[in-house]
């Protein structure tokens, strides 16, 4: 499966945050590696959501919805917004 | 809760099929009437959702392709094996009822006020398969259109016939030095191969903004 990018999960952060968060700045907890949202590497059907960071392949935020609840993972950020 | 101001959230609405255009043999442009729409900026896209009888759910995001303060147009490829977009080619009519939220995107946005002259460098692979091709015959004023064929090419084209790499990208586009700033957009593998070869030809890469689409499209 090819990776896109944090543009594609715009939809899904308006949903979860519910503000704009292509453009937040993140910073990787592993690697320390800073860049918006938008830059970040995605696959979407991997099962689940999963957000790696683009410079160690570290993965940042997960996402995965069961019986329509919605999981959110972020441990892998250091900073998001 | 009193007193608590409510934001307004992204949700999914239902919007009306208004138009569908032909662009290309297998492209079309969907326009759609959308009750609850703010408003959009040039870049910025839309999720739409399909739901099976059985409930399975199929979601896609397209680009917006109309300008800002217009009706809001998608335009869609069909693709083989594709699970929404021949549908949305194929099957869609005038006064369908399609899902979507939107509008989408923050970082690879652009607005008047952020300048110009502009520049599109668009690669197809034939002429036929040029999208909005009447409208970049005579583009508007301070618009430039750069196209390139990378597999076929009419008898006396005088564009570029090859892929987009750093000799193309070297050749064609602004030069760093006058601080341009790069929008690439398309499947991953160009969008991959584009921005790095704009920052080795000496673009910023914090001026190189990309959007990938996956492995959909094609040059």
């Amino acid at each position: 499966m090819e990776a896109l990018d944090g543009n594609a999960i715009g939809g899904l952060l308006l949903e979860v945050f519910g503000t704009e968060m292509t453009d937040a700045p993140t910073v990787c907890g592993n690697c320390g590696d800073a860049r918006p949202v938008a830059e970040l590497v995605v696959y979407l059907r991997a099962p689940g959501t999963i957000v790696r960071c683009r410079t160690c392949d570290s993965v940042l935020m997960a996402f995965v919805t069961v019986h329509d609840r919605m999981c959110v993972d972020l441990q892998g950020l250091a900073i998001l917004g | 809760m009193a007193g608590t101001v409510l934001r307004r959230r992204l949700t999914w609405q239902v919007a009306k099929v208004s138009a569908v255009t032909t662009e290309t043999a297998s492209v079309r442009t969907i326009t759609l009437d959308v009750p609850d729409w703010p408003g959009h900026q040039a870049g910025q896209h839309l999720d739409i959702r399909l739901t099976d009888e059985d409930g399975y759910v199929a979601e896609r995001s397209y680009s917006i392709a109309s300008a800002p303060g217009e009706r809001v147009a998608i335009t869609v490829e069909w693709l083989e094996d594709g699970e929404v977009s021949p549908y949305l080619t194929d099957e869609l009519r005038t006064g369908d009822d399609l899902e979507l939220r939107g509008p989408i995107g923050g970082y690879f946005t652009w607005e008047p006020g952020d300048g110009g002259p502009l520049l599109l460098l668009y690669s197809s692979r034939t002429l036929d398969d040029v999208i909005y091709r009447a409208e970049f015959d005579q583009p508007a004023c301070g618009v430039e259109v750069i196209h390139t064929l990378t597999r076929h090419q009419p008898p006396g084209w005088a564009g570029y016939a090859r892929r987009v790499d750093v000799a193309l990208l070297a050749e064609a586009p602004w030069p760093a030095a006058e601080m341009p700033l790069a929008y690439a957009c398309g499947p991953t593998s160009f969008v991959e191969t584009a921005s790095q070869a704009l920052v080795q030809t000496g673009y910023p890469p914090e001026r190189v903004k990309t959007e990938r689409f996956g492995a959909t499209g094609g040059t």
